[in-house]
């Protein structure tokens, strides 16, 4: 059996899978085969409302790193929110700054609150060296703007999770833009003060303690 | 604290475009869709006004919302919002609510009592549970039993109940892991014994993934730190493992404070485990 005949029946068995445990098996198999021509495949398999199945897919997608942004990016899934999660998931795990614009508007707008969640905390984990020079402090300040409005999020776990992005983002630019990471400080301690729900605001002092 | 349940877990949108003003009238004209909109966003966006309390109230009567089957969705509605606005008027009305011919109205009326820590229905839950197993066994061809014994045994071990114990363990030899499930997390909060909550966290690894939430439902509902771990890497959606998280989280908060200088070790590793389900 050559190669290539190998991945095709790996892919087929994701694909024809009938049942709850024969998708988790398949897909593990082929997450963990770490097969480029599989990554659309691997993809698809976040809509399918599996969430077992989704993670370990989600989890073969990121290995792939940069390689998968592209096709990350141009096979969203716009009709379903617990697959358009776990692609947005995917993008913040990679880190890849060409998921920037994607991950504003998935923040700002999305109507999914575990799509806005799972964005906010991607805008604090961005490679920003892989950006053009002159973009950098623009997109930063960007980001930024970002998650101050969806710290005001009604949801508290998109509130917490943007105090994760907010954390991320400040620890990324303390050498490059110190400016803005005392902006990040002085509205965490702000927020920290006006926060109602016990978890979030327990976060909050866990970023505080930890931006020293 | 935040109840965790599969309907914290229901993706809504965002549009505020209901005014309070609106949805109070809504609720009591005569579109019966905007009806029964108006309750659940009332209950959704925990409008507290007394205006909207005392027409939840009433809605809990209503007889022209009824479907075929003879069910009342908009009391269903109405039964649920009034568990989260936490005003202890509602009460009498809930517990009438006890004897309604619609299952789901009882269901949502038990749950609504125990959000709102109501000690006065207690003989009444109590007596839901009359007849035990026997009269708890699944009814063929119906996709409930005859009493939410689910919500009533939950709702027991929230208020702890301890006169309840001899009646709630028979149920952990229901037929239906549901009930199991509700009876092994009120044994554990009535009687602290660990061995109960081994169950649940075996079920966090059952095959159906509505089990897997169930369970996890309950362990957060419990706040049972030593579940932190196995709930993190249970396969079920990343929004009911936060929530149960946050629940062990707040209910470790809330039974070690500390002087507000610095976290716990234990509060920043149920933290790290959430960071990681973003």
């Amino acid at each position: 059996m050559t190669n290539t005949t190998r991945e095709q029946e790996l892919i087929r068995a994701v694909k024809e899978a009938d049942s709850a445990y024969s998708l988790v098996k398949a897909v593990r198999i082929l997450a963990n085969a770490h097969i480029e021509a599989a990554i659309p495949t691997l993809i698809a398999v976040f809509s399918y409302n599996n969430p077992g199945a989704a993670e370990l897919a989600a989890g073969g997608v990121v290995r792939f790193g940069k390689t998968a942004v592209a096709q990350l990016l141009n096979l969203i899934d716009d009709y379903n929110y617990g697959g358009r999660a776990w692609a947005i998931r995917a993008l913040s795990g990679i880190g890849d700054p060409r998921a920037f614009d994607t991950l504003i508007e998935a923040a700002e707008t999305d109507f999914s609150m575990s799509v806005r969640r799972a964005a906010t905390k991607g805008l604090g984990n961005l490679d920003w060296e892989d950006m053009p020079k002159d973009k950098i402090p623009a997109a930063q300040e960007q980001a930024f703007k970002t998650l101050l409005l969806t710290c005001q999020d009604s949801e508290w776990v998109v509130r917490y999770s943007s105090v994760v992005g907010l954390q991320g983002l400040a620890t990324a630019v303390v050498v490059t833009y110190p400016e803005l990471a005392e902006s990040i400080k002085t509205h965490l301690a702000q927020m920290f003060k006006t926060e109602t729900d016990l978890t979030v605001r327990t976060r909050i002092q866990l970023a505080i303690e930890q931006l020293g | 604290m935040l109840q965790p349940s599969l309907e914290n877990y229901v993706e809504t949108d965002n549009s505020e475009s209901l005014t309070v003003e609106q949805a109070i009238a809504n609720l009591q004209g005569n579109d019966q869709g905007l009806r029964y909109y108006a309750a659940w966003w009332l209950g959704k966006f925990r409008v507290r006004e007394p205006l909207a309390i005392d027409a939840l109230i009433a809605a809990l009567q209503d007889q022209e919302n009824q479907t075929e089957l003879g069910g009342y969705p908009l009391r269903r509605n109405a039964a649920r919002a009034l568990g989260k606005l936490g005003d202890h008027r509602a009460v009498p009305a809930l517990i009438d609510c006890l004897d309604c011919p619609d299952f789901y109205v009882r269901e949502a009326a038990v749950q609504s009592l125990a959000m709102l820590e109501d000690r006065t229905c207690i003989p009444k839950l109590i007596k839901l549970l009359d007849g035990g197993l026997e009269a708890a066994e699944p009814i063929p061809g119906s996709p409930h039993l005859a009493q939410p014994y689910n919500a009533v045994i939950e709702a027991l071990g929230d208020l702890g109940v301890t006169e309840a114990i001899e009646l709630i363990e028979l149920f952990l030899e229901h037929p239906n892991e549901l009930e199991q499930y509700a009876a092994a997390r009120a044994m554990y909060q009535l009687t602290q014994n660990p061995t109960y909550v081994e169950r649940l966290i075996k079920a966090l690894r059952a095959d159906q993934v509505q089990l897997r939430r169930a369970a996890l439902s309950d362990l957060g509902a419990i706040g049972y730190l030593p579940a932190a771990d196995a709930i993190a890497k249970t396969w079920a959606e990343n929004s009911l493992r936060l929530i149960a998280l946050k629940g062990i989280l707040e209910h470790y908060l809330e039974t070690h404070p500390t002087d507000g200088c610095h976290l716990s070790e234990t509060t920043i590793r149920i933290m790290n485990l959430m960071d990681g389900l973003l």
